[in-house]
Order: structure tokens, then C-alpha cells, then sequence
């Protein structure tokens, strides 16, 4: 059963997550959904496990006990099918600081197994056209997270899993990327997000979820 | 799936034409290394001959550790490994691209080096022709088992003692064979025998290898 881009019952549960870093207890028993078209956004104090928890959406950490649910299976059980379906900037932006944006973006394009697409226009939606041929190391710490979140428009996938987006990046940088996430929103796209300023989104339904007190 | 590893393989190329110093380090190694023999130990061209392969093999084995940690820890730390775990490609068959990169820029050179310190410990033609034999699929041997143990300990911080621990008996078959080789070479003897236990060893690590790396870069990631 190959969960196809349409299906409608493609939609991101947490049954019963508990989460441990160390020998602390993060959360437990936690459960939420999120159809498409909705985004989430993971509130908490620092140390209370959204980093953990996005890090478990997404599969690289294994929760405790509970499960991660894509489409109703667990997302380990069908990892290639959900990894497809995934895009995921974490607190490191995985990109290459002696790579150009160019050279990064086309490398994620290939893990994805898709074709070059028009990436100098998405780094111009990004801000940064013109900077196409200078390696990210000479790049600021915004103008390099606005590289990986190139890799949001560039790779196309229906969950955006993204932890702090806004970190290092300008007033515009933040007003077009609410934009992208809105679009994302409107086209049945899920985000799950954590952030520490306020969020301003004009589509979808919004969840908020708090750590750290229920737990 | 091949365009995926066509493209690592390139990348990862391309990172170490920019970092063209660190792949100079490891060759500078080996070269050192072996050279400090006929120095130290008397230089008599007949003894020479005679531990001329095992220390060449040695050297190499080193040198080829120290290009190890090399293989992951960068991606660790930038957050590109976490991309390639969760890109839909099988995380196997990336490693193995990966690995074949690294191996291009640091195994290979090696062994295309090992000639000249040949000549330096005056082995004979044939001694040598073993020497390039062994190397050649000892080497991805070197690569393969020893990516299992950077991607076992890519998450810690000071990794060095614990990798050379892991993976140095590991090696011992390899360096067993490889330097027995040279020796049976020189003595008129044939290399049939150690090349194809080598390549064996390589036909193993090749298959089971990029499955253990997937595993342990998965372990190191959580």
C-alpha cells in the first residue's frame, strides 16, 4: 500500500508518544494529528523536547514507546515512501559550506530522485539571486538558512518539518516564508514547526501544542 | 537511485578538490613513515627488500586510518547526513557511494604512491607488482570495514582511540595477507592465493559493509 501524493487519509498521528533524552523524561503519552492543509506549532520553554519531538516526526530519533503514523502506518514500517513525502530543516541546515546554493540545492534534488529543476528562480524567491556561485561559507548565517529553506520550494513533499525556520533570518525572509508555508498550506500540504517568535499565518488551520507542562 | 549516488560520489569529490590540503596529509603520512625506515634500521638494501612490503602495508594501513574519520564527520556536523537519512534512497547504497568517494581520494592514491616506496625499499619488480595487486583490493577492504566504525562513532566527540580499537583487528586478515603476498612475490612463489582472500574479504565487506554503515550512521543520528 503505497500512499499516493493525493490520498486524502495521508495525515501525520502521534499515538502515545514518550520521548527520554538522557534519563529525563521530555513528554509522554502525547498524541495529536494533522491533516492536510493543517499546521502545527510546537511551543516550549528550551529543554522541553521540541527539538526531540520534531526529531521523532521525522524518524531520526525512535520514541520511547508510541509511534509516528504517516497515512496510518508507522513511518519506520514504510521509511521510503515517507522519507518521499518529507522535507526536514533542522537546527544544522545540512548544506555544504564549500558548496555553492547551487551545487547544494541540485545534490538535494538528486538525493530525491528528480531532475534539475528551475532552482535560479526559487533562489531568487529566496533572496538570493546573485549569490548562485559563491561557496555558503562567505554567506551569512541567514542568507545559508535561506539556502535550506530553498530546499523547501526546490523539493517538493507534502510534510515540512521545520525546527526554529526563523532563526538568523531578516523581516522579508520571515514574511516570505509564512508566505511559502501559507502556500503549502493551501495546496493540502502539513507543517509541524517549532518557533520562538510569533507566527503569523493567514491559511489553514493552526494547532498549537505546548511542552513541557503536561508531561 | 543511481542519480542519488552519482550525485554524492560528485559532491563529495568536489568538497575534496576544495579541501585539496586534508587529502595531502594522510599521503604525506605514508610517505614519512616509511621512509624513517631505511633510516633508523640498518641500510642494508637486502633487508630492506625483505620488510620492504610488510612496512609499506603497515604505513599504508595507517595512513588509511587517519583519512578515516573523515569519511562522515563533516556531514555530522552540518546536518548533510541527517539529509541523506532522510532522503527516500536506500541509506546502504548512499554509504556505498560515499565510500567509494572517499576510498577515490584517499585509497587510491595511496596505492598509486605505494611504487615509489617501493623503490625506496628497494623491492623487487615482481614484490612490487604484488604490493599494487594487494593494495588495489585491499584498500576498498580498508574503506569499507573502516567506515563501519566512523559511522559507529561519528556522534562522539573525541572518537580517535575508540575507531583505531574498533577497527584495527579488523584490518589484521587484510594486512596479514597483503604483506605475506609481497614476500611470496619476491621468493618466486605465486600471489594467487593471498590477491584472492583479499578479494574475498573485499566481495564480503562490499555486500554486507554499506547494510552496517546504514545501521550504525542511523544509531549515531538519534
Amino acid at each position: 500500500m503505497t500512499p499516493g501524493p493525493e490520498s486524502p487519509s495521508c495525515r501525520l498521528e502521534a499515538v502515545d508518544l514518550t520521548c527520554e533524552r538522557g534519563d529525563r523524561r521530555l513528554f509522554a503519552g502525547l498524541g495529536f494529528a494533522l491533516n492536510p492543509g493543517e499546521a502545527l506549532i510546537v511551543e516550549g520553554a528550551n529543554g522541553a523536547g521540541k527539538t526531540t519531538l520534531l526529531r521523532t516526526l521525522c524518524g531520526l530519533s525512535r520514541p520511547v514507546a508510541g509511534s509516528v503514523r504517516w497515512c496510518g502506518e508507522d513511518i519506520h514500517a514504510i521509511r521510503p515512501e515517507f522519507n518521499a513525502a518529507l522535507n526536514y530543516v533542522g537546527h544544522q541546515p545540512g548544506i555544504k559550506a564549500d558548496l555553492t546554493p547551487l551545487e547544494n540545492l541540485r545534490v538535494d534534488l538528486a538525493l530525491h530522485g528528480l531532475a534539475r529543476g528551475d532552482l535560479m528562480d526559487i533562489l531568487d524567491r529566496v533572496g538570493l539571486y546573485g549569490f548562485e556561485d559563491v561557496p555558503c561559507r562567505t554567506l551569512s548565517a541567514g542568507q545559508r538558512r535561506r539556502v535550506a529553506l530553498a530546499r523547501l520550494l526546490a523539493v517538493p513533499a507534502r510534510l515540512w518539518i521545520l525546527d526554529e525556520p526563523f532563526t538568523a533570518i531578516d523581516r522579508d525572509g520571515v514574511g516570505m516564508l509564512c508566505e511559502a508555508i501559507d502556500a503549502h498550506l493551501a495546496a493540502g500540504g502539513l507543517a509541524v514547526l517549532t518557533s520562538h517568535q510569533a507566527v503569523e499565518l493567514a491559511h489553514g488551520r493552526v494547532g498549537r501544542l505546548t511542552l513541557g507542562r503536561a508531561a | 537511485m543511481w542519480r542519488a549516488m552519482v550525485s554524492v560520489v560528485k559532491r563529495d569529490l568536489l568538497l575534496a578538490v576544495r579541501h585539496r590540503s586534508e587529502l595531502v596529509n594522510p599521503l604525506l603520512f605514508f610517505l614519512i613513515v616509511v621512509s624513517l625506515f631505511p633510516l633508523s634500521l640498518e641500510p642494508d638494501p637486502r633487508m630492506l627488500a625483505t620488510i620492504g612490503g610488510g612496512v609499506i602495508w603497515v604505513a599504508a594501513l595507517l595512513a588509511g586510518m587517519l583519512a578515516l574519520d573523515a569519511m562522515f564527520r563533516p556531514d555530522f556536523e552540518d546536518g548533510t547526513l541527517e539529509q541523506l537519512v532522510l532522503s527516500p534512497q536506500p541509506v546502504a547504497a548512499l554509504a556505498l557511494a560515499k565510500v567509494f568517494a572517499h576510498w577515490l581520494v584517499s585509497g587510491l592514491p595511496l596505492m598509486l604512491m605505494a611504487p615509489l616506496l617501493g623503490v625506496l625499499m628497494n623491492l623487487p619488480g615482481e614484490a612490487m607488482l604484488a604490493l599494487l595487486a594487494t593494495l588495489a583490493v585491499g584498500t576498498p577492504v580498508i574503506s569499507l570495514v573502516g567506515a563501519i566504525g566512523v559511522a559507529l562513532t561519528v556522534g562522539l566527540r573525541r572518537s580517535g582511540v575508540l575507531l583505531s580499537l574498533l577497527v584495527l583487528p579488523l584490518y589484521i586478515p587484510v594486512l596479514i595477507f597483503g604483506a605475506a603476498a609481497a614476500g611470496d612475490a619476491a621468493a618466486g612463489q605465486s600471489i594467487a592465493g593471498p590477491v584472492l582472500f583479499i578479494g574475498a574479504m573485499l566481495v564480503l565487506a562490499l555486500t554486507l559493509a554499506p547494510l552496517a554503515i546504514g545501521a550504525a550512521l542511523r544509531i549515531s543520528l538519534e
